[in-house]
């Protein structure tokens, strides 16, 4: 059918399109990298080795782009029903917030209750933090760019400022530790694992700086779901109608708001999940600065990936592997804040270059309608 | 060609490419001067494309134009304003805080020093308006006065500015049945002044009262030019769709059964909260149609939206069969056998990124067999688009084309489709032709008019008085949120709807609900 070459076509040229863009971005960062009178082969070398290089050094880039497909995933589907989710960063962090709590309050739990509960607790805080400005959204029309990041500063304060002071038993700027029986697997710890270590070649694993943990399996799990709900459920087929065109969907039936408080409720318990994921599994604790920006650069991530849960995956795999490698280019030498300057500019070509390709295709359509 | 007239255009194998289309594919187009004549054509026939190559807005690929004998290029609007070439665009060209005399000498004023000079401008003003019977008032704001007036200043201007040879874009599309008169006595008067018209529509008894001559394009060929008087509107048509075509509906008298649909006493407000429907009562009967026959912005948008559950009512009572859904929401009106096409296709109608498979199915893609426990069929969905695409002959691509590719006729016969293969037994129709090509508007009446005689109960809303008037048994007339009278189809005409329209009646009965 023409249609499936046609949908395989234009994924191909949205590959392209991002491939480009970092490719244009880490020529201009050979710029700055000069800058600092380095030279830039041994810089991108030690940026591609510190993402690829080895065994542990992939799956730590899987381990970074963890959270990041998560929050992604957290702007891409209330996007697609047309509301910008800001909030990503404040949902994280009321997520990992109540998860942290869950991991460390109940003591005397078995892991395959402990370990979901907490999980559980953090994607509802998660999907309050989200929902909450999608109700107001869907009631009263409150621009929910201005609510969600009025919720991230409240958030900040709620769970850093006030939430970990109340509850730290140390000077560790974190909540205390969490109970082993609510900690996510980590996967240096398959080759020990009673079950798990029995496959073969498990003990490939173990070595003590692989940080990846199984949030990355439910990051992914978490994409091809809403890729699903998305695209093959009726409750799909609203959202994506509403984000298109709000008065068709709501001469058909739809209730544009119910889907505005619907996928920023599931986008929220996305973003939750990250931060569950982050306290559960990379920290064991709730951590002040845990957050990172993993919200804002969500946005970054969720744009590349075409706000297409596959696709973000995609962004998040990148982003993961220039956070992963920017380590290695920092020990080569180059300062964070010119492998920050590079990540920039990956975002901001890749940005621009989207808008290219809107453009284009927008005079394409006018010229064919006269 | 007889060489005796004076040809004051002529336009010689005009070609016009865009991306994958050939809007203007070798066209001839000639005018005589002093003649009114009609460029006809549907949708997407190369007119407006002609007519911006002509005033300079467009650079032909291909072809010459003469005017006045003289080989001219065009690059810009001024250079045809230059020549002697105005343009009466069909959205008005008007500043709306401006009057009337101050948009006229707009871009070229009369100055003393570097100040307008008013008295000379509205001198001027007059006396244009006096030569050619254009009454406007000079000191009017442009958004305090009537389309007809502001369309009379656009004229008007383009006189100002020393144009030779008019080109009017759809003028009659906003007008009134009083106004469309208005205006050919000025086409008229324009002419005895030796002025040439040109005159772009799709409706062919105003090409058959007005015009001396015809153009007909199609497909971007200019298909034949011919004199008016040799030709009937039948005619006119074939040449435009390339098929015999029937202007006339044909329809039986209709036979109203029980009544399926009932308002009574209705109140809706608008969007800025002013009271838009002021307690209409209205009566539909399973297998008539009644038409609702009004000036746009009386009333007729909320009234739709209301009964569709998309707007909140304010008080009344709406019922289907015998049951009140004045509190029921879109969904829930629906699934009580409503259908309903809205006036605005776009925006309402289709959600224009979607393809076919998923347009066809809006309003009922929660209802098996298109979707199963909260999953969508698209096995299902796909074979349903397939028959409809075949059935209702919609052309642009099949079911994966997206909408927003389809042209203004497949998309409304899209959206017919979907909303008429559920079997409605009550179905709002809301400008159902509007900016819909000849053969599509001539399918969807009989669509329509299928539907009535199948025992469904319509209620027709139209700009098209026309189309009322073919279509409709009974008509109500509506003014200002309100109903003026009903009237039995076969026993009024377009001068007794257009008088009742404008609320200038002095026999209103007033009452509603004709018996």
């Amino acid at each position: 059918m023409g249609n499936r070459w046609e949908n395989i076509k234009s994924i191909l040229i949205n590959f392209g399109i991002s491939l480009l863009s970092i490719v244009v971005a880490l020529i201009f960062g050979i710029f700055f990298i000069l800058l600092t009178e380095q030279s830039p082969v041994s810089a991108y070398q030690a940026l591609y080795q510190g993402a690829f290089g080895s065994f542990s050094n992939i799956l730590n880039t899987l381990w970074r782009s963890t959270p990041l497909i998560l929050t992604g995933l957290a702007f891409a589907l209330p996007f697609r029903a047309g509301l910008i989710n800001i909030g990503a960063e404040g949902q994280l962090l009321m997520g990992g917030f109540a998860a942290g709590v869950a991991g460390y309050y109940f003591t005397s739990l078995p892991g395959f209750i402990h370990l979901p509960l907490a999980i559980f607790i953090g994607m509802l805080a998660g999907a309050l933090w989200g929902g909450l400005p999608g109700m107001l959204k869907a009631k009263f029309g409150s621009n929910e760019v201005i609510t969600t990041i009025m919720l991230n500063h409240i958030a900040i304060a709620l769970t850093i400022n006030y939430g970990i002071n109340q509850l730290r038993t140390s000077t560790r700027m974190a909540t205390p530790r969490i109970e082993s029986s609510a900690a996510l697997l980590r996967f240096k710890e398959l080759p020990s694992h009673p079950f798990w270590g029995k496959l073969p070649f498990v003990e490939l694993f173990a070595h003590p700086g692989i940080r990846l943990h199984m949030n990355f399996i439910l990051a992914i799990i978490t994409a091809i779901i809403l890729w699903y709900i998305l695209f093959k459920t009726t409750l799909g087929y609203e959202l994506r109608a509403v984000g298109f065109n709000a008065d068709g969907a709501e001469y058909g039936g739809i209730k544009p708001g119910k889907s505005m408080f619907v996928t920023m409720f599931i986008g929220g318990a996305v973003a939750g999940l990250a931060g569950a994921g982050e306290a559960l599994g990379t920290h064991l604790s709730f951590m002040s600065g845990m957050d990172a920006g993993y919200g804002f650069t969500g946005i970054a991530v969720a744009l590349i990936g075409q706000t297409h849960p596959i696709g973000v995956i995609f962004g998040g795999l990148l982003f993961g592997a220039l956070n992963q490698g920017g380590l290695e280019m920092q020990f080569a030498g180059v300062p964070s804040e010119i492998v920050n300057i590079i990540q920039a500019l990956v975002i901001f070509f890749v940005a621009s270059l989207q808008i290219l390709k809107m453009y284009l295709r927008k005079r394409k359509e006018k010229e064919g309608v006269e | 060609m007889s060489s005796e007239v004076n040809h004051i255009l002529e336009m010689k194998n005009i070609t016009k490419v865009f991306p994958g289309v050939k809007a203007n594919d070798n066209v001839n187009f000639s005018v005589e001067e002093g003649e009114i004549h009609a460029l006809v054509g549907e949708n997407g026939a190369g007119k407006t494309t002609l007519m911006k190559v002509l005033y300079g807005l467009y650079d032909q690929d291909n072809g010459e134009i003469f005017y006045n004998g003289e080989k001219v290029s065009l690059n810009g609007p001024q250079s045809a304003i230059d020549l002697g070439i105005g343009m009466v665009h069909q959205h008005f060209m008007l500043v709306d805080p401006l009057t009337v005399t101050e948009n006229i000498v707009l871009g070229n004023e009369p100055r003393s020093g570097i100040i307008l000079n008013e008295k000379k401008a509205k001198k001027k003003v007059k006396e244009i308006s006096e030569k050619y019977g254009l009454y406007v008032d000079p000191e009017a704001e442009i958004r305090d006065i009537s389309v007809g007036m502001q369309q009379r200043a656009e004229i008007i201007k383009t006189l100002y500015r020393g144009a030779e040879l008019l080109i009017f874009d759809e003028p009659t599309a906003v007008l009134t049945p009083q106004e469309i008169d208005e205006l050919f006595e000025i086409f008229k008067s324009l002419k005895k002044q030796g002025k040439t018209i040109v005159f772009i529509t799709h409706k062919l008894q105003e090409v058959k009262e007005i015009s001396d001559r015809i153009t007909v394009l199609r497909n971007g060929k200019s298909i034949d030019t011919v004199k008016t008087e040799n030709v009937t509107e039948e005619d006119v048509a074939e040449l435009m769709v390339g098929r015999q075509v029937l202007l006339e509906v044909e329809k039986t008298e209709a036979n109203p059964g029980e009544k399926i649909f009932e308002v009574n006493n209705l109140r809706v407000k608008d969007n800025r909260d002013i009271p838009a429907v002021r307690g209409v009562s209205l009566t539909v009967r399973k297998g008539e149609i009644l038409g609702i026959a009004g000036i746009e912005g009386n009333g007729q948008t909320e009234l739709v939206e209301a009964l569709t559950g998309i707007r909140k009512i304010e008080s009344g009572e709406m019922k289907v069969r015998d049951k009140n859904i004045s509190e029921l929401d879109v969904r829930e009106i629906k699934r009580e056998s409503v259908a309903h096409i809205p006036e605005d296709r776009q925006k309402r109608g289709l959600i224009m990124d979607f393809n076919l498979q998923e347009n066809v199915v809006l309003g009922y893609h929660d209802l098996e067999p298109f979707s199963k426990n909260g999953i969508m069929q698209y096995n299902n969905i796909s074979e349903y688009t397939q028959e409809l695409i075949d059935k209702f002959d919609i052309r642009g691509g099949g079911m994966d084309a997206k909408a927003k590719n389809l042209s203004g006729g497949n998309q409304q016969k899209l959206i017919v489709a979907r909303e008429f293969s559920q079997d409605p037994e009550f179905l709002i129709a809301s400008q159902p032709t509007r900016g819909v090509d000849v053969g599509s508007i001539e399918f969807i009446h009989k669509q329509i008019i299928d539907r009535r005689d199948n025992g469904a109960g319509v209620l027709l809303l139209s700009a098209d008085l026309s189309e009322v008037l073919s279509l409709s048994d009974r008509i109500a007339v509506i003014f200002e949120g309100e109903i003026v009278d009903v009237l039995k189809a076969s026993e009024t005409d377009e001068r007794e709807l257009g008088k009742l329209m404008t609320g200038s009646t002095v026999n209103a009965g007033g009452e509603d609900s004709g018996k």
